[in-house]
């Protein structure tokens, strides 16, 4: 321990050695745990760890217990991938994996434990799956070695519930196929283009135009199967989406093309047709793409834990499954453990963290004969509870059943380009009987050419590709901008956004910091020293809050000290006694505020003064709010008490909604009240306790300070760091559908070009073959390049 | 019979082939992580630096 002026960054985690410096091995670490983690590797020869990046590690979290339900064979088993008796496998997802010095370290387990078989770390979704003999190592104790590193695993009630999801790669066998078809397709059909009367040519020309057929069929009959399926559904429920015309397209150029072959008249579109799907299958691939670390899913499980301890009547421990737990069974909840199920306090001391279920900023007390809500974190100590429900029928779990939750979102959404396909598809149709018509009365022989050549070249690809590409772009640009959304149609429904809903605790606040004013007697530089080193040594929430914000560094030595679970701490030095608390606790009798969280201290049996905390908001909120009030109107639901009204209505701009004391199943019917009204709502929060208002809004987004721990189900993830950001973010979706808009514009005129050909019945295979192609590649080079101008006036700002 | 039918024949088989293999090794996962490799095919001469050091524990464990 040292009294340092200068701080030095701690070798393994790179954090700032404060207070604190421990020193080995002529390297400075934070904490004991790094100075461990360090230790290992040395000893196992993996200091190469340190090599590969600069203070790569994170801090290992202290645990105690917290895994002794892997033991239970039955949650082991649902874990497992794999178990023979003697090899286990399995994969955990850990948030902390962030460097390259993981993946190495990771793979590198079996140094450390020669139990462990093979490991391989998967960096885009965070995970690592492992291979180990269970007969010398435990599950639990594998678990127990990662977490010792700094790597522990992420284990929810969610892998329980879930058996391992299968990987959907149809899509990219679809793509395979048709890119397979199209490549040799064009080989094939290449010598035709030019019309050489070569005698080779002529000689087979027959055998490549059957080999072309016979490509062409897994192409329209697998590939291209699911725009039939997609028409077809659309015309049943009277919607002509922008698959009808594509699959009219694809099934005139194919029947088309098989009657030129089988009666010896031409060559056919087999190229076209290929071409056509395989774009279009890009396109849906592109968009399709996201970020595999990320999931939009979640819902209460993957935040709640698998198991519990129960005390049963003769005082025995034991681990169970939370699922089991019955209404009577007492809990034993440890610190930093979540409560699963709504309960009774039976005994200890109760500081429950409720700012994720309800949006309560400060942790709140709770005495022996409390109710407890499930999904609050206790924070001090061990606590014994006795379950009033199961989990599922807990008060906040009961919100999953809500009907909001089962509804498709881009399902109920009219896209740009539903709109636009219908009239689309109506003129088309028009034009191809009206120039069939034409030719009948003209020159017959020509009609059933023209009226088919007329559906082949309108069929909307460059028209379909737009949206794919465009909107594509635009979701990797807000990835790089750490805005990361769920799928590419989100980007639409945020452009016609018309009201803004905001949580406050978490959301429009950071809980990072706190603005703590004092109030009372002004502290000489000695008491200053004093108070400094007693919330030092205290653990209490309040108490780091108080720590952080104080500047004092120098270190004593206390005679005595004491902490008062939920009341307080106190100490004396050279005679002098410290306490700080509660205002029972230091015999405060003044005035109490009771929607303010205050902190009282005393010193020497004397009344000095009080730090009362507040809510600090996102830098820049009110840049953000009035950016955001030119286009839509805004509201703000918390779940806290009224304590920052005052303060809130100061910062926002007027006409805004405030409303307060807002539980979860409020703050839903809230939303869907504003859309009976006609209003298009995003739903901007942070904890469970906005999960049905998120997913009743029509764009739901989550605020998270770190986007690796658990959000609930949303549209999209901001990064708090990018808050301020949010305004742009709504200017660039607004022009993404300019772009989507300009290229449709653009395909137009291709399409027109391709009609005049069609209409007077000269519409020869190389001009499809080159018009198609040719619209598709420009429109697609024409969205990059828009998007990428976009993506860097938002760098820009 | 013309030699181009058997030319075609095996061209089209080849062709069929390298599919065949493409759709196993997208089955196998392995374009699920095209990141990770890339970094771990780095670390193979991270180990020769000190192998000289852990080789012979190494060996004996693997035996």
């Amino acid at each position: 321990m040292s009294k340092k002026i200068e701080t030095t960054t701690c070798y393994h985690c790179g954090d700032l050695c404060d207070p604190i410096e421990i020193i080995s091995d002529e390297k400075s670490f934070c904490c004991n745990g790094c100075k461990t983690v360090y230790e290992i590797f040395s000893e196992n020869d993996l200091t190469c760890y340190y090599d590969l990046q600069s203070a790569p590690g994170t801090t290992p979290a202290e645990i105690s217990g917290k895994y002794d339900f892997l033991e239970n064979q039955e949650i082991a088993n649902k874990l497992l991938e794999f178990d023979d008796g003697k090899h286990q496998i399995i994969t955990f997802y850990i948030p902390t994996i962030h460097c390259s010095s993981c993946i190495w370290v990771l793979e590198n387990l079996n140094k450390l434990q020669a139990s462990v078989t093979t490991s391989q770390v998967n960096f885009p979704k965070k995970t690592v799956r492992i291979t180990f003999m269970s007969e010398e190592l435990s599950l639990m104790q594998l678990v127990l070695l990662m977490s010792s590193i700094g790597y522990e695993p992420y284990i929810s009630l969610e892998d329980y519930t879930s058996g391992k999801k299968a990987v959907d790669r149809q899509l990219i066998y679809k793509l395979g196929v048709a890119g397979f078809a199209f490549g040799n397709i064009m080989f094939l059909s290449f010598p035709e283009y030019f019309e050489v009367n070569e005698f080779w040519l002529d000689r087979y020309k027959l055998v490549f135009r059957w080999i072309m057929l016979l490509f062409s069929i897994p192409v329209v009959f697998y590939s291209g199967w699911d725009y039939f399926v997609s028409a077809y559904k659309g015309l049943r429920s009277k919607i002509l989406n922008i698959d009808v015309p594509i699959a009219l397209g694809i099934s005139v150029l194919f029947l088309r093309s098989i009657a030129e072959v089988v009666f010896d008249l031409g060559s056919g579109f087999f190229d076209s047709l290929t071409g056509l799907i395989f774009f279009l299958l890009i396109g849906k691939y592109f968009q399709q793409r996201t970020y595999s670390f990320l999931s939009f899913e979640r819902d209460y499980k993957s935040y709640f834990p698998i198991a519990v301890t129960r005390i049963d009547t003769y005082k025995n421990e034991k681990t169970v499954q939370v699922y089991e737990i019955k209404k009577g069974d007492r809990l034993l909840i440890r610190n930093d453990e979540l409560i699963p199920v709504d309960g009774i306090l039976i005994s200890g001391n109760a500081l429950v963290d409720y700012s994720f279920v309800t949006g309560e900023a400060t942790a709140v007390q709770k005495i022996s004969g409390d109710k407890l809500f499930a999904g609050g974190k206790q924070l001090s100590g061990v606590i014994e509870i006795e379950a009033l429900k199961s989990v599922e029928q807990s008060y906040l779990t009961q919100l999953w059943g809500n009907e909001a939750f089962k509804e498709d979102k881009v399902q109920a959404f009219n896209s740009l380009i539903d709109s636009i396909s219908k009239r689309f598809t109506i003129v088309v149709l028009a034009i191809a009987f009206i120039s069939t018509a034409f030719w009948m009365y003209h020159d017959s022989t020509k009609a059933l050419n023209v009226f088919t050549a007329v559906l082949i070249i309108a069929c909307p690809c460059a028209i379909a590709l737009a949206t794919p590409f465009t909107l594509g772009n635009m979701l990797r640009i807000f990835g790089q901008q750490k805005f990361y959304l769920k799928n590419a149609n989100v980007i639409e429904r945020i452009a016609k956004i018309t009201m803004i809903v905001f949580d406050k605790t978490g959301t429009i606040t950071t809980n990072k910091k706190s603005v703590i004013n004092y109030e009372g007697e002004a502290l000489s530089e000695q008491e200053e020293v004093l108070l400094f080193n007693l919330v030092r040594a205290s653990n209490h929430p309040l108490s780091r809050q108080l720590y952080d914000t104080l500047s004092v560094k120098e270190i004593i030595k206390f005679d005595t000290f004491e902490e008062i679970i939920g009341k307080g701490i106190e100490a004396t030095h050279n005679g002098i006694t410290i306490k700080v608390g509660s205002a029972k606790y230091v015999n405060y009798s003044g005035e109490l505020n009771s929607l303010q969280t205050s902190v009282y201290l005393q010193l020497d049996g004397k009344y000095k003064g009080r730090f009362n905390f507040q809510n600090t908001y996102r830098e820049g909120l009110n840049d953000v709010f009035e950016a955001l009030n030119t286009n839509s109107k805004l509201a703000i639901l918390s779940g806290d008490n009224e304590g920052e009204r005052e303060r809130l209505r100061s910062l926002l701009p007027k006409g805004t909604t405030l409303l307060f004391q807002q539980n979860p199943q409020q703050k839903l019917d809230f939303v869907k009240d504003l859309q009976q009204k006609g209003e298009r709502v995003m739903m901007i929060g942070d904890g469970l306790n906005d999960a049905g208002a998120l997913a009743q809004s029509d764009v739901g987004i989550v605020v998270s300070e770190n986007i690796n721990v658990f959000s609930p189900a949303c549209d999209g993830i901001l990064d708090a760091s990018h808050f301020s950001r949010l305004p742009s973010y709504f200017n660039v979706s607004k022009k993404s559908l300019k772009i989507i808009k300009w290229s449709f514009v653009f395909s137009f005129i291709y399409n027109i070009t391709g009609l005049y050909f069609a209409i007077t019945g000269n519409l020869l295979p190389v001009i499809a073959a080159i018009l198609m192609p040719l619209s598709s590649i420009s429109i697609v080079v024409f969205t990059t390049i828009a998007t990428a101008y976009e993506g860097k006036m938002l760098r820009k700002k | 019979m013309s030699i181009i039918y058997l030319l075609l024949a095996i061209s089209i088989v080849i062709a069929i082939g390298f599919f065949i293999v493409f759709i196993i090794s997208v089955q196998k996962g392995q374009y699920d992580d095209v990141y990770t490799p890339s970094i771990r095919m780095l670390f193979d001469d991270e180990l020769v630096k000190e192998t000289p050091k852990t080789k012979p524990t190494k060996t004996e464990k693997q035996d």
